[in-house]
């Protein structure tokens, strides 16, 4: 290009700032447009991450299916049939496998989300990019994993024949989407958070351990409402319960793929619940993405 | 150097920029816990990398940033790219921006070459059809040739620094930050980076250049800005900056020793450059005869004595040294009080750049040495008829 030219290009742009509230670009859409105009860069990221991720090994992109059957296998084998948590369940591999599956998207985009920024160090502290990519990277990577493993769901719901009527299927989207959000709130919080004290890695790794059980997934939730009678506790003890947003996305997503169910199996109102979730989730979304802003300046120097 | 003829349009302003940063002592959540509270105040540092700089950079310019260590060069190169943000103040920039990673940090080490290149473009902000158009570009220019689709962790170092640098100069940036970078690789690579550098100077590009070789931005840069302790105290025409450049280093690094008394019961004090006639000397042009002068202080007389220099480059590797045990000299016995011996080297062939010369002297016993490390500088000068690290007159038949 001619020098001319370039000048007067340069001439026509608007300045970038960037000062004690982080850098900004001229125009409207904030970080949300930038992070859109680097979506080629975003799609790389991810096929870096997953394509890395098997390399080498003789049973490659194969491992993204091994461990969660794996698992499948474990919680089927032991919970459902020795301890009988099958009994009264009818279609529980379907009903298993597809708790699993949504928790283990959640668990992976919080997981992969949190060291994400550590984890391109090399990145961040030699070239500026809108940083939020890297834990969008690790959600779109765990994003991906998650669709492979709704393929096989469905392969065994169909083969099953486990599947509700096509309309009920729909459920699908607002329970996904409620899980998008919280993964992303969390992600980003945390990634951030996990620069400045590095013990976030490990407490997220425990709290996600546990936060498993505390959710309908290897378990029915009629079983909680049951024994929470017969314990006698309060009425509002079960709304708090089922109305952990994880629960709720559990709930729903097992109405997309587990035929078997009744609405004796779902608490009321479950969509309202789940739109509900969803206002907050978006809501903490932004503060997680407000305290990421902040925290980001100094990113560079904490690595 | 040429400056520019037309001055461009603003492409880079600092205003009133401060940046401050905390330094922890603890990084995990134990320890943050065990020292919090008051105690916690004592495992927290402030310190201010850059203190309230104001800066203008025109597009079309190359502007070198010189200093001392910790004189917040880096950093302020890291607050133009945006890496960090400023405490107070604001950098506001436009037009595309590149940095030249470090040794291909946006490199993963398990991706083939062919796929660090399209990841690495894209970070550098080049789509993938652009960096399709400029594949075989990139490829020739990196000379990596069949091995593109072999994993990088397989690559050589060269080979690694050859790919990030063909894709970083293909990004057709507006402004190119660089830093340290050119320090790496060997001699005909950093030639051709500079042929590269030179080439986006006539483009109209603007570069910003961060480098302890105050010979390379000499040779590249048409403006300085010299920083110490994070403050401007230059910025100007790239030959005054070397010079202020000289001096704030002179008085940190050079004769960095000779103030305390080490105990030794000869000392060396001073170390001085001369020509053949005796003159003091900053520049020695190559091949010229070459006097080093080592002063020496003695606490009482000395019947048997040696001593020794040597002359290092700024990274600190030796290229001459020599002592009188070597010489075989017995030099003439010491009376106590001060005095001085010369060695003279013929013709000094080094290759053009800054030398520091150390010198040491001992009493008979070496559990005496005395040390004066880097106690003077000089620049050897030559044609442009040969690089490298030494020095010659060649002739073709």
């Amino acid at each position: 290009m001619d020098t001319t030219d370039r000048f007067a290009r340069i001439a026509e742009t608007p300045f970038t700032t960037s000062n004690a509230r982080g850098l900004k670009f001229p125009g409207r859409g904030g970080k949300v447009r930038e992070v859109f105009d680097r979506r080629d860069l975003l799609g790389l990221l991810v096929r870096r991450d997953l394509q890395a991720r098997y390399r080498d090994s003789v049973l490659g992109f194969l491992w993204t299916l091994i461990r969660p059957l794996v698992q499948f296998l474990m919680y089927y084998l032991v919970l459902g049939q020795f301890l009988r948590a099958a009994e009264g369940i009818p279609q529980f591999a379907i009903f298993l496998f597809a708790g699993l599956t949504i928790y283990s998207f959640f668990a992976e985009m919080v997981q992969g989300s949190t060291t994400s920024i550590l984890s391109n160090a090399g990145l961040v502290k030699k070239i500026y990019l809108p940083r939020e990519i890297f834990p969008l990277a690790s959600v779109g990577a765990a994003g991906f994993m998650f669709l492979v493993q709704v393929l096989v769901l469905l392969g065994g719901a169909i083969v099953f024949q486990a599947l509700p009527a096509p309309v009920e299927m729909l459920w699908f989207f607002p329970s996904v989407a409620l899980i998008l959000v919280y993964g992303l709130a969390l992600g980003i919080l945390l990634s951030a958070l996990n620069v400045y004290l590095r013990d976030v890695q490990y407490v997220t790794d425990v709290v996600i351990m546990l936060a498993m059980w505390l959710s309908p997934i290897v378990y029915a939730w009629t079983m909680v409402s049951d024994a929470f009678q017969t314990l006698g506790l309060p009425a509002w003890a079960i709304e708090v319960y089922t109305d952990n947003p994880i629960t709720l996305a559990v709930l729903g997503f097992r109405k997309a793929f587990w035929g078997a169910g009744t609405d004796a199996d779902y608490p009321d109102n479950l969509l309202l619940r789940i739109v509900i979730a969803g206002i907050i989730g978006v809501i903490l979304l932004v503060i997680s993405h407000r305290v990421f802003t902040r925290l980001q300046g100094n990113f560079a120097q904490e690595m | 150097m040429v400056v520019s003829p037309v001055s461009g349009p603003v492409v880079v302003r600092v205003d009133h920029v401060t940046k401050k940063f905390t330094v922890r002592k603890d990084n995990s959540l134990k320890e943050r816990i065990v020292h919090a509270g008051r105690r916690g105040r004592a495992h927290k540092q402030e310190y201010t990398a850059v203190d309230g700089v104001d800066l203008e950079i025109h597009a079309g310019t190359t502007v070198g940033l010189l200093g001392p260590n910790g004189s917040g060069k880096s950093t302020l190169l890291k607050l133009i790219g945006g890496i960090v943000s400023p405490t107070s103040g604001s950098v506001l920039t436009r037009g595309r921006m590149a940095a030249l990673l470090e040794l291909g940090a946006g490199f993963h080490p398990d991706l083939s070459g062919r796929e660090n290149v399209f990841l690495n473009a894209s970070i550098m902000g080049m789509t993938p059809a652009e960096t399709t158009a400029r594949f075989d570009e990139i490829l020739e220019f990196s000379g990596i040739g069949d091995f593109i689709d072999t994993q990088v962790k397989f690559y050589s170092s060269g080979m690694f620094v050859r790919l990030a640098f063909a894709v970083a100069v293909h990004t057709d940036p507006d402004v190119l930050l660089v830093d340290e970078v050119l320090a790496v690789g060997d001699e005909a690579f950093q030639r051709k980076c500079m042929e590269r550098i030179q080439r986006f100077r006539s483009e109209g590009r603007t570069i910003v250049l961060v480098s302890h070789s105050a010979s390379q931005v000499q040779e590249l840069c048409d403006r300085g800005i010299v920083l110490k302790d994070g403050a401007v105290v230059f910025d100007g025409d790239v030959n005054d900056a070397v010079s202020a450049l000289r001096d704030v280093l002179e008085g940190r690094r050079v004769g960095d020793t000779a103030a305390h008394d080490s105990g030794k019961p000869i000392e060396i004090t001073r170390i001085e450059v001369l020509d053949a006639g005796g003159t003091a000397r900053d520049v020695v042009p190559a091949g010229s005869p070459m006097r080093v002068r080592i002063h020496v202080q003695a606490k009482q007389a000395q019947p048997t004595w040696d001593m020794g220099f040597s002359i290092d480059t700024p990274t600190g590797q030796m290229v001459l040294a020599s002592n009188t045990e070597r010489l075989e000299v017995a030099l003439p016995a010491l009376a106590a009080g001060e005095s001085s011996i010369d060695f003279t080297i013929e013709s000094a062939n080094f290759g053009p750049g800054q030398y520091f010369v150390n010198a040491n002297v001992w009493p008979g016993v070496p559990e005496q040495t005395h040390v004066m490390w880097q106690g003077t500088r000089f620049t050897m000068e030559h044609d442009d008829t040969s690089i490298g690290t030494v020095a010659a007159s060649i002739s073709v038949a």
